[in-house]
């Protein structure tokens, strides 16, 4: 086992140097000149460029800034974002909280509810309620989530008035937040309606962003299910006079379960991406509506910095989600 | 005796090829909801090649007297406009058809792209010494740790935001699922007697390459080109959607939709259609693949 984890972490490093030079990389391609973009509309002096350009070291040679990057982001320092001024990595930090709330309740829905639906289409395999489920499943997994997001504005938040269409609380509460997570936070306040107001922006974001991975949990729990409740010992389980519900849940659900596993690990990208379309939506002051927001103001120090943590962000994840399967199926170290 | 036994191995040997492609029809039938998809995708493909001289108006044509008229059921609306007008007063249901060639030409040119790059490289990569192996895969880690979506957003901010781009970004995006496909399919086809035979005949590195293992190894490649297919009508609509990807007044769905965003509480339509059509595109494309996947691959799935 140690030689596996070893192996692994040894994997980590170079793909970590490769992150990094990418994001890197990608700057110091894109169109418009860094320092042009700051100055804005007034324009600079040659003088200024040049001193400006000395300042961020943007004269010395391509290795150079590229080995006191990589040694900056060993030591937690990305630069600082051209606009606010402030360092790449308090910012990330301080937004990150926010996409994290939203991601986890995302992911608790659709886990609350695929893996139910995964294991009753199994156990109805070809009857009325795994066909509907699946195709709904399937619909899910075909859905344009931007769309979506804006249908359930229409419905829940134009027709009907229930819910808000932006931000994480209404603006009439003000607390201090310690922990970052408007939950948390709201209910600790002690103000009235503060959780109950977090509550109901929390909702239709919740559903878009977890809509997806719901599909893609419902669709591989049953395939899961159905492959165990095929082994012999499920048919002994049955022959020995077992309860159905009894097997179901004790000898096939936690079999089923370890690709299930590997699936949420891995939807871990996929919340990402779809939360940078829900936050821009939504307006959900997150990661991903400051990647995108940033791109669009060609804020490079933030883009390049985001983008590296963001990744970074995934591969632990998938480092995890590798090890924790290494430890669940023994088979899998010997590769 | 031993004439007519070897005459029947000869004709089932001749007849092998059509009856493959049999067989294949035979298993991708009896999926019912794979049959729906291919009908809808015929009905996209047909719309994407001939759409132009099927709508009944200009996709940019714009009927300033008539816009944001509701759908001809609802009050307000006429059969001149069968699906509404949008803001700016161009018919629905014409851009909606001359749309289609957008989101179909994105699909086959992001999977022709990715599909042949990531099978090249896999290739090379199964067959190529162990550091080469080594070092293509590393890049395929780098590339999917990035989350797709914003390696393509970042991709396009950097070359430009235009249909185009968001092609080839989203083509970079999807190329390492090839690869690591075909590498792996290499390195279990590889050990088959079949390949160690061709080698002692004297089959060249090349020839072992493409003609005895890449045949092999295409049922799950084929299925993957399916189910990216739609990954890249997504990402590209999506892309649309943020403003990064086909630019205005191109009836591109999602860039339909974001032109569309300001007006979804005053008219559901405009908002309303687009996305519809990207959904059933998208489903119908899906459909297809999963029938794919159950009529090539039997070992993956038969439930």
């Amino acid at each position: 086992m140690l030689n596996y984890v070893l192996s692994r972490l040894l994997t980590f490093v170079p793909t970590f140097f490769g992150v990094t030079l990418i994001s890197f990389a990608f700057i110091r391609v894109l169109p418009g000149d860094p320092i042009i973009v700051m100055a804005g509309e007034r324009g600079v002096s040659q003088e200024r460029y040049d001193q400006l350009a000395a300042q961020f070291g943007f004269d010395r040679p391509m290795y150079v800034q590229f080995w006191d990057y990589f040694t900056g982001v060993l030591q937690g320092d990305l630069g600082n974002s051209f606009v606010t001024k402030k360092p790449v990595w308090d910012e990330f930090f301080t937004l990150f909280p926010a996409t994290l709330e939203l991601s986890l309740c995302a992911m608790v829905l659709a886990i609350v509810l695929g893996l139910p639906a995964g294991v009753i289409a199994a156990v109805n395999r070809g009857k009325f309620f795994d066909r509907a489920l699946m195709s709904t499943a399937l619909v899910g997994y075909s859905m344009p989530i931007f769309w979506w997001a804006l249908l359930l504005i229409i419905v829940f938040s134009g027709n009907l008035g229930w819910t808000p269409v932006s931000g994480r609380i209404d603006l009439l509460y003000y607390f201090p937040d310690p922990t970052g997570f408007m939950l948390i936070d709201s209910l600790a306040s002690g103000q009235k309606g503060a959780f109950w107001s977090a509550i109901r922006h929390l909702i239709l974001p919740t559903i878009v962003l977890g809509t997806i991975p719901l599909a893609v949990i419902a669709r591989q729990t049953r395939s899961a299910m159905l492959e165990v409740l095929g082994e012999d010992y499920v048919r002994t389980a049955r022959a020995k006079g077992m309860s159905p519900a009894r097997i179901n849940s004790i000898h096939a659900l936690r079999n089923a379960l370890i690709p299930v596993i590997t699936v949420i690990g891995l939807s871990v990208g996929t919340l990402l991406a779809g939360a940078i379309l829900t936050e821009t939506i939504f307006s959900w002051p997150g990661i991903g509506k400051w990647m995108v927001d940033s791109i669009f103001r060609r804020d490079y120090p933030v883009v390049q910095g985001g983008l590296l943590l963001i990744a970074v962000m995934v591969m632990i994840v998938n480092l995890t989600v590798d090890m924790l399967y290494g430890l669940i199926n023994p088979k899998i170290r010997k590769r | 005796m031993t004439d007519a036994s070897s005459t029947q191995t000869a004709k089932a040997i001749g007849e092998e090829r059509p009856s493959r492609l049999k067989e294949f029809w035979f298993y991708f039938r009896e999926n019912r909801g794979a049959v729906i998809g291919l009908w809808i995708f015929a009905v996209f493909a047909f719309l994407a090649l001939f759409g132009p001289w099927i709508a009944p108006h200009d996709a940019t044509e714009q009927f300033r007297s008539n816009a944001l008229q509701p759908p001809f059921w609802q009050e307000g609306g006429s059969t001149e406009f069968l699906l509404g007008t949008d803001p700016l007063g161009r018919d629905m249901l014409s851009r909606l058809i001359v749309g289609a060639r957008f989101s179909f030409f994105v699909g086959i040119v992001v999977v022709s792209v990715a599909a042949s790059g990531g099978i090249l490289i896999g290739l090379l990569a199964g067959f190529a010494p162990k550091w080469v192996d080594t070092i293509i895969m590393r890049i395929m880690d780098i590339i999917l740790a990035f989350p797709s979506l914003l390696l393509a957003l970042v991709l396009v901010a950097i070359l430009g935001p235009s249909l185009i781009n968001a092609m080839i970004a989203i083509a970079i995006v999807l190329q390492p699922h090839y690869v690591r496909l075909t590498r792996a399919s290499v390195m279990s086809e590889r050990q088959k007697d079949y390949v160690t035979s061709a080698r002692v005949v004297g089959a060249g590195t090349l020839r072992l390459m493409f003609v005895t293992v890449l045949p092999n190894c295409l049922s799950p490649i084929i299925v993957q080109a399916a189910l990216s297919f739609s990954t890249a009508i997504l990402d590209a609509a999506a892309l649309g959607f943020l403003g990064m990807g086909a630019q205005p007044p191109t009836p591109e769905w999602g860039t339909m939709l974001a032109e569309a965003r300001e007006f979804i509480l005053r008219a559901w339509w405009v908002v309303t259609f687009p996305g519809l059509a990207i959904l059933v595109t998208v489903l119908a494309i899906n459909l297809l693949g999963d029938g794919l996947r159950d009529a090539l691959d039997p070992k993956l799935k038969r439930s």
